[in-house]
This record gives C-alpha cells, structure tokens and sequence, in this order.
C-alpha cells in the first residue's frame, strides 16, 4: 500500500467528517463537492476511470445545482 | 425522548455497529487480492464475444442489461415523483429578473456551450470503446442547458427546454430500452437479445444492440436532468413571485 | 493496514448515520444519507481491486492482461446517477414540508394524530 493510497484515504475520511459537522447550508454544498472530488481521487487509484468520471459528473454538475436551488428556495420563504 | 438521550443511545448503538462491521470486513480477502471468477471470465471474453473494447459498459448494457433497466426505472420514477410533487397550480408565474450582466461571464458561458454540447455526445458515443457511455454523457448534455441559465437567464432556459418536449424525451429514452428487448421478444430470441451485426471492436458501432440502448439510455438521463432542474427552478420563481404578492 | 479502504467504508457509514441522528435541518439531513450511500461504492471498489491489475478497457492494451474486476464497477456506475435522482425527491419532499408545516427542523415536527 503506497503512501498515496493511504493519503487518498485519509482524505476522503476527513472531508466525509467535514460534511457531517458543517451547519451553514451554503458551505455543506460546497463541501459535499469537495468530498466528491476526494472520493474521485480514491475511484482513480482503484483503477476504475468509469466510476470516477460518473462521479466527477455527478458531483460537479447534477448534485449541487439541485442542493443549491434547494436551499435558495428554503432561505427565499 | 430528548435529544440527549438520543444520541446516548446512537453512541452505544454505533459502537456495537462498528465493532460488528470491523468483524466483518476482516473476513473479506485482502485488499488486492479478489478471488471472484465472473470478472476475470468477462474480462477475458469480452472484447472476442461482443467486440466492445470496454468492458465496463459491455456489462451495463449487454451482459447485465436487465439490470440497468431497472435503474432506469428508478430513475423514472423518482422524476416522476418530483414532477407530481412539484407541480401544483403553477400558470403563468412571472420570471424573476436575474439576468446575468457581466460581460465576461456571459462571453464565457456562450462560448462553452458548443464545447460542453460536443463533450457530452462524444462521451455518449464513444461508450463502448473508451470510458463513458449513456449514464456519465447524459448528464454531461444536461450540462450544455445548465450553462444557459447560468450565463445567461432563467427565460432563455426555460424558452430552450419546454416540459412537453423533454417529457416526451425522457419517455423515448426509456422506453427506448424497453421496446429493444421486446423487439427480441417478438422475434422470437430471449428478451434484450442482440440486435445488430457485432462489428469490429474499436469502431463506434460496434457490440450488437448496445448503441440504442446506449443513446436511450442517454437521452433519458438528459431529459430527465434537464427536468428536475426546470421542476426547482420553477419551485423557486414561484416562491419569490408568492413572496412579493 | 490492508484492510484501510474497508475501514474507510465503515467510517464513511458511521460518519453519516452520526450526521443523520444529530441533524437539524432536512437538507442537512439529505447530505448526509448522500454521505452514508457513497461508503457502499468505497466498499463494493475495493473488493473488487486485483495487485497489478490495470482498468478493465481494451482499446491499447491485450485482452488478458491482469485487470480490475468489471461486474463492481458497473453495479456502482449506475447507482450513481440515479442516486441523484433519489436525492433530488428527497429534497423536494423536504421542500413541501416546509410549505405546509413551515419548518425544516425534523425535532419540530410532530407525527400525525387523530
């Protein structure tokens, strides 16, 4: 196991905890994305490039623009 | 049951999940060493047998394609739930004024567009050769719409992806897939059979019926995008017009 | 230290069920249940990972080289896009929650009576 695996790994561990301890609406989206790329990093290394570009695509298009419009829509009420 | 209570109970809970978990992630064989046989055997047989260079997508759409028609239809259905969810009583809503005035982000925008629109039907076709294929394109091509509303305004978008045309998308796109299996019924093969002539390995119409289902495939994750984004935006013109009545 | 991508799989898990238990907010809430779901596609990868082996494409490389299981990759490439779609419902389930009992705070909500 190289140390960029483990690296990876810690990575995505981390940012996982960070999205599940920010409060403010605005900066979870950000951080989901974020983890999203960490978990993109990890697919890369495990040899995987369809998954990883299924997930970049996912994760840098779809997912925030709805999560962003979903909370523009909760702080417009 | 407060709140305090609550996560004392999760905590001890969890603390025995784990433990159950780790119990059992050390019966799994190491990392780096699978002992599976059904990969291994497709891995090898697949370029031979259905002359498509990935092997990933060959799976998705040919080997195991029963099951990729079932997460179309949960992708179906969970579009359709957030349409009837959605859309209530919701005529004629005026459109808030958000258009974007700064030059270089509309200059930017407008010249991505034709890049992102190529992009996404590159990696839609080239699905069997290279990685890619319906599911990563499609969103890719809802991508191209997204950039409209982003550099530009939320009437240009919604004048671009009117709801009856991009339902009717959607439906082709899944039923697409539904009506190529049943072709082969029809004609007396088990259902989702192969179509067409293999082909070579390496050329873009290659590997039997696996480029319909893919553009179906990719027509349906694209419309169906392109609908949950015009449902919330919709969602959100209609909070701000309630808001300023 | 082999089994580190399983441990991630099981932290992500434990990570997000945290989040989903000590949540405040419906959207808050979703994020999590996104968090939680992405630890299968960690787990289901790193099964199917072989030492050496390369991605399971063709195109420059012999058939038969040492690759990469393909059947996890394809379960997992599906169930990605179309947990968006799940999410996206979710959302909009908490969106007219909030229409009709004017909170997004899943403790303030009382279940149904009468």
């Amino acid at each position: 196991m190289n140390v960029i695996y483990v690296f990876s790994i810690v990575l995505a561990g981390a940012a996982a905890l960070a999205v599940v301890l920010t409060t403010d609406l605005l900066r979870i989206a950000m951080l989901a994305s974020f983890y999203t790329l960490t978990l993109v990093i990890f697919f890369l290394l495990l040899q995987a490039p369809d998954v990883a570009l299924s997930e970049l695509v996912v994760g840098t298009i779809a997912y925030p623009v709805v999560l962003v419009v979903a909370i523009l829509i909760d702080r417009a009420e | 049951m407060t709140r305090r209570i609550r996560l004392t109970v999760f905590g001890v809970a969890a603390a025995g999940f784990a433990a159950l978990l780790i119990w059992g992630t050390l019966g799994i064989p190491d990392f780096g060493h699978y002992r599976g046989r059904y990969g291994q055997i497709l891995n090898h047989a697949a370029v031979k047998e259905r002359q498509t260079t990935n092997t990933v997508t060959a799976i998705v759409f040919d080997y195991r394609g029963l099951d990729t028609m079932g997460e179309e239809f949960i992708l179906f259905a969970s579009v359709t739930g957030v349409a009837l969810l959605l859309r209530e009583q919701r005529k004629d809503v005026p459109r808030p004024r958000d258009e974007v005035r700064n030059e270089a982000v509309r200059a930017i925008g407008i010249c991505l567009v034709p890049a992102v629109l190529t992009l996404g039907l590159w990696v839609v076709a080239h699905g069997a050769i290279t990685p890619g294929g319906g599911f990563q394109g499609g969103v890719i091509l809802s991508a191209t719409f997204l950039l409209v509303w982003l550099a530009g305004s939320l009437r240009t978008y919604v004048r671009l992806t009117p709801t009856p045309y991009v339902d009717l998308t959607e439906g082709t796109g899944v039923g697409g897939f539904v009506v190529t299996g049943l072709i082969a019924l029809l004609i007396g093969m088990p259902f989702l059979h192969n179509l067409l002539p293999y082909g070579l390995a390496g050329k873009l119409s290659s590997g039997g019926s696996l480029p319909i289902l893919n553009w179906a495939t990719g027509l349906a994750v694209t419309a169906a995008f392109l609908l949950l984004y015009s449902e919330f935006l919709e969602e959100r013109s209609f909070v701000i017009a309630g808001k300023h009545k | 230290m082999s089994y580190l991508p399983y441990l991630l799989a099981v932290w992500i898990f434990l990570v997000g069920l945290f989040g989903i238990v000590r949540s405040r907010n419906f959207i808050h809430l979703v994020v999590c249940l996104s968090v939680t779901q992405s630890s299968t596609y960690v787990l289901l990868l790193s099964i199917g990972y072989v030492k050496g082996g390369t991605a399971p494409i063709f195109k420059d490389v012999k058939p038969g080289t040492k690759a990469v299981d393909p059947v996890v990759q394809a379960l997992t490439l599906t169930d990605i896009v179309v947990s968006v779609t799940v999410a996206a419902l979710l959302l909009s389930l908490a969106i007219l929650g909030k229409h009709h009992a004017g909170t997004m705070d899943p403790e303030e909500l009382h279940p149904m009576q009468g």
